[in-house]
């Protein structure tokens, strides 16, 4: 048995199904041992990418995403999606080869000190020195990937450690890190304080972030709400959290969120946060937050609590035991009256939107898409106005909502909705992006052929780059610079070359046919929307 | 950071217990330089256990500052512990290499003799230069450089401080 062995063993002992990557010599050891192994890999056309799907299958799973790629530029090429990875906390473990261990350090072919360049995006890194240490450094990197505030782990493993002989085989049942000990049950006097705060209060609010999701608290944050009629709002991250038709939930907050959502919370006189890091683009001036409200803030992570805002009440622990403890407290209070001032809030704050004849409609096609989708799908959305669409329009039933939230990677979705769709082929995933962000990852439509990966793509088309020329529009009066698209495939073609339909939609006319023929495609397909460029968030 | 926050910049002495691994100490001030915050100095050496490190760490901030730093170093996986050495509770310690250029004998005797004074240690002697070692906390130190305004100083080495709390209350055993 060699390391490389070693590496293969551990990864199924962890129950890893797939593993995306993209060989080179420095990791062709792992990758010759992983054919003796029932797991499946997945090559990737850049390995940016890998780590995309890697997320999408962590996110679709709750478990953690696995990408293997090679030293070097493989191990660079990573890093934007370990950093988006760690931006919204997802448990990945990204393994790459290192060249020999004699050579490190003197520039050779192929080497980039990797754990020292994703440093500050990975929560924890290791070298490996002896193969001796795989089974320990894999079993802690798994457990400190999936616990506490979650995140990416990155392993480098040298080439000579990948074939390096091992004596002997056992791999841990548990880790021994005595540095590493995250809160997950939540402090009861701190939780009796909630209690206290909810029985005073007249008009509480829930703000659900994406750590409701981390922990899989959205059953019991959605049984406690419903039990004490509680409204929520979400920020990006959190969206799904509630069914967006929920009667409690306002929808998403923020400087792209519905204007109802952060009226809410600036009304409010008690303001939960849970999993959110009441950061710049979802609350206005979050050190202010606490001037007329009590602020109670629920994370898994210490460190964000008082980072942004001051909290009144900080409770550190997991989402899922905190909301099940707070459930089996009694709880006196009643918000009808709030309940309605929020109803006529969002009845009468309603964004006026213009429409663009001879053009899709992004608002009222996205919606046409939910009501159309299956009720467990899973929407990915890309980053640019497409996502503040997707968001706003997106009508989450018992599916997911997939997006890059924190670092805002364009070109997240497509490679996520293959993660998402091969870890969950019995779903409808639809990945939805812009023109900008469909090419920066439209080499994985040859991942998607390969692999036979039923996903779905939507186009939102206008020729620009939205979401900069929008800015540019407002903040430099039309002085467009480098947001035009042209020379741009015709993405229909692009379809065809990897012997993929294409639906190509210029207006509402037969949008509901069209959705229909998209949605019921047995085969990978894409959509392209023509969107007027004029058609703002 | 703006607003109602307390704008008030302190100083706060830091003492952490980290697994001795390699890199510890580049993720530990890669986090104050890519967090900005500021270190006024930081020294590291083992403990008794050869495996674990004993850093000390001074650091400026306002009070929201110094929590996140004590809140997003205790996150670091290899970091133990983390506490605030409380002046009024610790022991601070600087040692300072000062090399101090003399012309004269007179100039030699104010020196040695301050010298004296502050229990410091001539180290090292040339026929125009002296090189004075002094163990103290910061203001120690600060005051016989003061005393040596009028001299030129060569060269001037100061490690940083190291601490220990008082008693074995605050001991951590890790």
């Amino acid at each position: 048995m060699i390391g490389a062995d070693a590496m293969v063993k551990c990864l199924e002992e962890e129950h890893v199904s797939m593993v995306f990557g993209y060989p080179g010599v420095a990791i062709c050891p792992f990758y010759n041992s992983i054919l003796q192994s029932d797991i499946r890999t997945i090559l990737v056309r850049t390995e940016q990418n890998a780590a995309h799907a890697a997320s999408g299958v962590a996110r679709t799973t709750g478990g953690v995403g696995v990408c293997a790629v090679t030293s070097g530029p493989g191990a660079t090429n990573l890093i934007t999606g370990i950093a988006t990875a760690f931006a919204d906390s997802i448990p990945l473990v990204c393994i790459t080869g290192q060249v020999n261990s004699e050579l490190l350090g003197s520039d050779v072919f192929q080497e980039a000190d990797i754990t020292g360049a994703v440093e500050s995006f990975v929560k924890y890194s290791y070298l490996v020195r002896d193969a001796a240490d795989i089974p320990r450094i894999f079993k802690e990197a798994f457990h400190i990937a999936s616990t506490g505030r979650k995140g990416p782990v990155l392993i480098d493993v040298p080439i000579d450690v990948q074939n390096a002989r091992m004596d002997k085989w056992s791999y841990p049942d548990s880790v021994s890190l005595r540095t590493y000990k995250p809160t997950v049950k939540g402090n009861m006097v701190q939780i009796k304080k909630v209690v206290k705060e909810l029985a005073k209060a007249k008009r509480p609010l829930i703000c659900a972030g994406g750590g409701v999701h981390l922990s899989n608290a959205q059953e019991s944050l959605r049984s406690f709400v419903e039990a004490y009629h509680i409204p929520v709002v979400s920020t990006m991250m959190g969206i799904g959290v509630m069914p967006t038709k929920h009667p409690l939930y306002y929808g998403m907050v923020g400087n792209n969120g519905q204007p109802y959502a952060n009226r809410a919370i600036s009304d409010s006189d008690l303001l939960i946060m849970v999993g959110a890091r009441v950061a710049d683009r979802a609350v206005n001036q979050p050190d202010l937050i606490t001037k007329d409200k009590v602020l109670v803030h629920i994370d898994v992570d210490p460190a964000e609590i008082g980072k942004n805002a001051g909290p009144t009440i900080p409770l550190v622990g997991d989402a899922k035991h905190i909301f099940e403890d707070l459930a089996a407290q009694d709880i006196t209070g009643a918000y009808e009256e709030w309940l309605a001032l929020l109803e006529s809030y969002r009845e009468r704050m309603q964004p006026r939107r213009e429409e663009y004849a001879d053009h899709v409609d992004p608002a009222r096609f996205i919606r046409m898409l939910s009501e159309e989708m299956e009720d467990d799908a899973v929407y990915v959305a890309d980053v640019g106005q497409n996502q503040i669409w997707s968001c706003a329009y997106h009508v989450v039933k018992k599916g997911q909502f997939l997006t890059s939230g924190g670092m805002g990677t364009m070109g997240y979705s497509i490679p996520a909705a293959v993660g998402a769709k091969l870890a969950n082929p019995q779903k409808q995933v639809v990945a939805v992006c812009g023109d900008g962000s469909f090419q920066m990852s439209m080499m994985e439509l040859a991942t998607m052929r390969q692999h036979d990966v039923p996903a779905k793509i939507i186009v939102l088309k206008n020729n620009y780059l939205g979401m900069v020329r929008q800015y540019q529009h407002f903040t430099y009066h039309d002085h467009y610079s480098v947001v035009d698209l042209s020379g741009s495939p015709d993405i229909a073609k692009i379809a065809a070359a990897y012997d993929m339909d294409c639906i190509v939609l210029e207006n509402m006319e037969h949008a509901k046919e069209a959705i229909r023929k998209f949605l019921d495609a047995k085969e990978p397909i894409l959509m392209v929307c023509e969107i007027h460029p004029m058609n703002l968030v | 950071m703006t607003g109602e926050g307390n704008q008030v910049m302190n100083k706060r002495v830091f003492q952490l217990l980290a697994d001795n691994t390699s890199g510890v100490l580049s993720r530990i001030s890669g986090l104050f330089s890519r967090r900005g915050y500021n270190i006024e100095s930081i020294t590291a050496g083992t403990t008794a256990d050869p495996k674990i490190s004993r850093i000390t760490i001074v650091a400026t901030g306002d009070e929201k500052i110094l929590q996140q730093i004590e809140k997003q170093v205790a996150k670091l996986v290899d970091v133990r512990d983390i506490h605030e050495l409380k002046p009024s509770e610790s022991v601070y310690r600087e040692l300072a290499l000062i090399k101090v250029q003399t012309n004269s004998v007179l100039d030699r005797q104010y020196i040695m003799s301050n010298a004296d004074i502050f229990r410091a240690k001539i180290v090292d002697v040339s026929p125009d230069s002296l090189m004075v070692e002094l163990t103290g906390d910061q203001s120690k130190i600060d005051a016989f450089l003061n005393l040596l305004s009028d001299y030129r100083i060569l060269e001037l080495a100061r490690t940083g401080i190291a601490g220990l709390c008082r008693g074995t209350d605050g001991v951590v055993w890790i």
